[in-house]
């Protein structure tokens, strides 16, 4: 028994015990959620202490302390400007004692500041002024069409992403009553975004059925194991 | 009460056994469903096809072993195909959980079906690189500044310094690249890379995504996306594109196809009992007059 097929048999019964949930709640499927749980948040403590708090902090501000576990600092120079996330750090750990959890604020705006700051403005350019344009010169006419089917589809392709977006955005101006030609397109919104949501649902259905298909696929590997 | 008011409270345990069987039987019988591919799959793959050989493809590995189903048989697929092409294959990943798919990735694809290829040279494991979006931006106007070192491969191929191996002798930031590959699941991923190095850097950026972002996504195609792998059944697809044009990738290249048979059969048994759920309903109805 090598350390594979151990894994192989604590990841199966692992499995098993989740699947017990779906009988009813019991002690082994809640000790197995725990297990992952923890499991969880310890991989990735460890992984953030070793990927970026020596390599990207510690070996920056003593880098001959550290030159045995990173490559890069051996023969560097200290960087003192990386004292600042330091104490950065350091006081945003200042939420857990309640007298001066006030001061980690500082902390936090510097963090919501940056991300707000970076993020801006790509989510304005990728996810606004890219799609507004595309979506507005959206072709109503495809000229490589040979049928004239496939051209009655494309026409009709390109109305359908153009109203549909129009009719949706109108469902959600609420500073118009939803009366009148203005009220029908609202209906047509609410449509286009409930066919929206069932697609997504159904995509969801799909993706849970094919992690199923994963843990099945395994237990069916793990069973041929035991008996060969 | 009637059948049909009997199946409208049946236990749900009963469904789950159905489900399971209904996954089980065509899982055991191994036989890939067709998957014909579709436009925005197969504009991935032509995209990535066009590349010339030599061309510099970045994939980044951006998923947990939770998603290894969906996402592992498109990071296989782009892989082969990267491989098949010649092209240069950079493989790096922005999730803690990344690099010990990498090293499966290299052991069962790269060293099982492409012995030729030589580790700095046709392929790199660059590793994780902590930061989400900021890493990603950090890579457009630095890269070797961020990537100091490689992972390496055991003893054979130790973490060397970038500047030493030759695959990163023309590489300074993401525009460097010919093309991005994200396989993602979540948040940091393939959005992220549309966003912070596909549009900015103008670098044509593809990739897959678990079902459930996929519908996320499909805005940016095609104008920011070049193709886009929409869980199990892009995956399948992009497979079946790849046997049609690289026979000798049938049976271990099929993962996702022969995966789309039993999530066919589960798919036909819940569109059942939801038609049979939405007749036990209106049964019911009729008979209390509700």
């Amino acid at each position: 028994m090598n350390a594979e097929s151990v894994a192989t048999w604590v990841g199966a019964l692992l499995t098993l015990m989740i699947f017990s949930f779906l009988y009813r709640d019991n002690a082994f499927y809640k000790f197995a959620e725990h297990l992952f749980v923890g499991v969880s948040a310890a991989y990735w403590m460890v992984q953030g202490f070793w990927q970026q708090i020596i390599p990207n902090l510690m070996a920056k501000l003593f880098p001959r302390q550290f030159e045995s576990v990173v490559e890069a600092a051996r023969g560097a120079a200290p960087e003192y400007i990386y004292a600042i996330p330091l104490l950065l750090g350091l006081i945003l750990l200042c939420r857990l004692i309640p007298s001066i959890a006030w001061i980690s604020r500082w902390s936090m705006a510097f963090i919501i500041g940056y991300t707000a700051g970076t993020n801006l403005p790509r989510y304005l350019v990728s996810d606004f002024m890219i799609q507004v344009e595309k979506t507005l010169s959206t072709p109503l006419w495809n000229p490589q069409a040979t049928h004239w089917l496939d051209s009655v589809m494309f026409f009709v392709s390109g109305l359908v992403i153009v109203g549909g977006v129009v009719c949706g955005l109108i469902y959600f101006f609420f500073s118009k009553e939803h009366t009148g030609a203005f009220g029908r397109a609202s209906r047509a919104g609410i449509w286009v975004l409930m066919v929206a949501f069932g697609a997504s649902f159904g995509y969801t259905v799909m993706a849970r059925i094919s992690l199923l298909i994963g843990r099945i696929s395994f237990l069916r590997d793990w069973i041929e194991s035991v008996f060969t | 009460m009637s059948v049909l008011e009997r199946l409208g409270s049946l236990d749900r345990r009963w469904i789950f056994l159905l489900i399971a069987v209904a996954v089980t039987i065509p899982l055991l019988l191994e036989r890939p469903a067709p998957t014909p591919p579709s436009p925005i799959v197969q504009n991935l793959y032509d995209a990535i096809d066009a590349l010339p050989p030599g061309s510099k493809l970045l994939m980044s590995l951006d998923f947990g072993p939770s998603t290894v189903p969906e996402n592992d048989p498109m990071a296989r697929g782009v892989t082969r195909h990267a491989l098949s092409k010649d092209l240069k294959l950079y493989l790096m990943t922005i999730w803690a959980t990344g690099p010990p798919l990498i090293a499966s990735l290299m052991e069962e694809v790269v060293d099982a079906e492409f012995p030729d290829k030589v580790y700095g040279v046709d392929y790199l494991n660059l590793g994780y690189k902590v930061g989400n979006q900021g890493a990603i931006q950090a890579l457009t106007s630095d890269f070797k500044g961020q990537y100091t070192a490689d992972v390496g491969r055991g003893q054979m191929h130790p973490s060397r310094p970038i500047d030493q191996i030759p695959m990163m002798d023309d590489v300074r930031a993401i525009r460097d690249f010919d093309f991005i590959v994200g396989i993602g699941s979540g948040f940091p991923g393939l959005k992220e890379w549309v966003q912070f190095a596909g549009d900015p850097e103008d670098v044509p950026v593809g990739g897959g995504v678990t079902a459930v972002e996929a519908p996320l996504l499909y805005p940016y195609y095609p104008q920011q996306l070049a193709g886009l792998m929409g869980g199990l059944l892009g995956a399948a697809e992009y497979e079946a594109a790849l046997t049609a044009d690289f026979p000798r990738f049938e049976g271990p290249g099929q993962q996702a196809q022969i995966r789309m048979f039993p999530q066919t059969v589960a798919h036909l048994v819940i569109v059942a009992f939801v038609v049979l759920g939405n007749i036990s309903y209106f049964a019911t109805k009729r008979r209390t007059g509700r």
